[in-house]
């Protein structure tokens, strides 16, 4: 849309850019969501500390609710395991995919938009169609099927979903980039001698790069939730506890004991909503024109 | 005047023709990958037959491998694969001893049964909302309905399943826990419609919640966005009422992202199916991925990757078209 412009204005301007961090360090909003992600990325990072030993032992008496057990607060599964280990550790798994899957997403659409929006010719015709066809391919049925031909783990559900959600992130470098290579700055860069990759890499992609930034926390959200639910179906990675497979595992006891799936998809739903309400803040940081009408 | 004369008639055509050009290539990209998809999945057709007969000898295995065309060179199984794919097979299922296409075209009905009812209703609700927020902009009732929608936004749809199995299934007994029908009750006529209903309405509802959220926000947005361009204010000056400017000016062209927008999310909704259906047990497309994995049945799960992309491209054209209508700037060069 023609919305590429307006971002692009406030970005160069130092000024502007710190009075819009100002406002989004000042959003009530943004600062809840910072706080729940800090305290998920802690309690990721010191879950070893804090539930010593695997979280796949059995430690207690078997289905005790919340709040039954003073030893167990979050209650016990039906093999006797604590649901807190389970959520510490599982934050680590689905934080870590999370991160790493829209890193990698990044990567890729940046590249990808690039190259497709600064050489434009056949190279753009190409990668477009090939964008275009990743697109078309529903996601997730995109990643299943790349986790089935494989061993599933951790790595590999991490590559799958990297691999199937850069489109959106290629269309808006692209679109970034066409507008950005006729710029005078860009000019002048070449008429000083400045190599194709120079001026992609140091020019041009550092103003490009609001808009994918706006992006990023709902990229990371939206990995969390796919690699949840592929764990939930049962094709994720044996081996790790993360909070999907602690909801399809508590799925066989929804009649009597529900806080079992409850519990961790709470954790996924705080996650998540922190991500969101910062990339919402983000984005009206960003873009100062569309938040003050609101 | 009336409404579709011979031009705009000669317009809608050149952008159908345009899009079924530009999806050529899309549909040989699709055809290809399932190709190497099905050349990459472990174990062809050769060892699920060998496997359920308990074991195969060297030769007995080779001899599979044969029948099934296996041995032939890469350029002579994906000529083969091809001249299937012109005649509509998608290969068999070891499973269910039935054509691949038999097995999709069994369950389509209802999962697009499921999937349109809850796209028709978050489209009609999100939009819906999207308006009063956007009328209410920055007042308490968008602040409210803003929590909600974002906290819907962020929910797993599986789990808002779960929990609204649990409430409303479960607890308070209102409406069944899974499946389409009620087995075994025999109904039929409209007493079979009222159940099936009865049956779509938590998946259906839990499905739409996602997509309300995503409706509403983009709604919001697109109003606010339109309400301050130019010809806005004319109609304002010009005298016509509040309604009449928001519903036949603002929201016709604020719909036009809206649209687009339920083109690019079809897929997804393709997707989330899979896992819809199996918390329902909604015997559609998305529960037969699922139990293909299970039963190693690959050719099932990429002729159901297959369709599904043929059916994003159907539906990408159609919003395509539904969009030249809605705006007439709207040209092939």
């Amino acid at each position: 849309m023609c919305q590429n412009t307006h971002i692009s204005a406030p970005a160069r301007d130092p000024g502007r850019r710190r009075a819009a961090w100002g406002g989004f360090l000042r959003d009530p909003a943004a600062l809840a969501g910072l706080a729940i992600l800090l305290f998920a990325v802690l309690v990721a990072l010191f879950a070893p500390m804090l539930f010593p030993g695997d979280p796949q032992d059995m430690v207690g008496p078997a289905l005790a609710w919340p709040g039954q057990d003073a030893a167990f607060l979050l209650g016990t599964d039906s093999l006797g395991r604590d649901v807190a280990a389970g959520l510490a550790h599982g934050a680590r798994v689905s934080l870590s995919v999370g991160a790493v899957a829209a890193v990698i997403s990044l990567t890729i659409g940046i590249l990808v938009g690039a190259i497709s929006g600064y050489y434009g010719g056949w190279v753009d015709d190409v990668l477009v169609r090939f964008t275009e066809l990743v697109q078309t391919v529903p996601t997730f049925l995109f990643v299943i099927v790349i986790v089935t031909i494989g061993q599933p783990s951790v790595w590999l559900i991490l590559l799958a979903i990297g691999s199937a959600c850069w489109p959106v992130t290629a269309r808006l470098v692209r679109a970034e980039f066409r507008t950005l290579r006729e710029s005078e700055f860009v000019l002048a860069a070449r008429s000083q001698g400045f190599g194709n990759a120079w001026v992609i890499f140091r020019e041009i992609l550092p103003n490009a790069l609001p808009p994918v930034i706006v992006t990023t926390s709902v990229l990371v959200a939206t990995a969390i939730l796919m690699e949840s639910a592929l764990s939930f179906l049962g094709l994720g990675d044996p081996n790790a506890v993360s909070w999907g497979s602690m909801i399809g595992e508590g799925r066989e006891m929804l009649r009597t004991a529900w806080y079992l799936s409850a519990v961790p998809g709470v954790a996924i739903v705080l996650t998540v909503l922190a991500l969101n309400l910062v990339g919402d803040a983000i984005n009206d940081a960003f873009n100062p024109r569309l938040a003050a009408r609101a | 005047m009336s409404y579709f004369n011979g031009a705009k008639l000669s317009r809608l055509l050149a952008v159908f023709r345009r899009n079924a050009l530009q999806a050529i290539p899309t549909v040989l990209g699709i055809v290809v990958l399932n190709f190497l998809l099905l050349e990459w999945v472990p174990g062809n057709a050769a060892d699920v037959v060998a496997a359920e007969s308990g074991g195969a000898t060297a030769e007995s295995l080779a001899q599979l491998q044969h029948h099934f065309g296996l041995d032939l060179s890469l350029g002579e199984r994906l000529s083969n694969y091809l001249s299937h794919l012109v005649r509509f097979d998608l290969g068999m299922s070891a499973r269910h001893n039935l054509p691949v296409t038999t097995l999709i075209l069994d369950r389509l009905g209802n999962t697009l049964l499921l999937m349109g009812s809850a796209l028709l209703l978050a489209t009609l609700t999100g939009v819906v909302l999207g308006v009063l927020m956007s009328l209410y902009a920055g007042r308490w009732q968008d602040k409210l309905i803003s929590v909600l929608v974002l906290l819907l936004y962020s929910t797993p749809t599986f789990w808002l399943g779960l929990m609204a199995i649990v409430l409303f299934a479960v607890t308070l007994g209102w409406l069944p826990t899974s499946g389409s029908h009620t087995i075994g009750a025999g109904l039929s006529g409209w007493d079979a419609v009222a159940d099936k209903a009865r049956h779509l309405l938590l998946p259906m509802l839990t499905t739409a919640g996602l997509y309300l959220a995503v409706f509403s926000r983009l709604t919001r947005a697109a109003m606010l966005e339109v309400s301050k361009q130019d010809f806005v204010r004319t109609a304002r000056s010009k005298g016509l009422s509040p309604a009449v400017i928001t519903v036949r000016h603002v929201l016709r062209n604020a719909l036009i992202p809206v649209t687009t927008l339920i083109g690019m999310h079809f897929g997804a909704l393709l997707g989330g199916a899979t896992v819809i259906e199996t918390v329902f047990n909604w015997p559609g497309l998305g529960s037969l991925v699922l139990e293909s994995i299970l039963a190693r049945d690959y050719p099932v799960l990429l002729g159901i990757l297959f369709c599904s992309s043929l059916l994003v491209i159907v539906v990408n054209m159609a919003v395509d078209l539904l969009q030249a209508t809605l705006d007439p700037r709207i040209q092939v060069r």
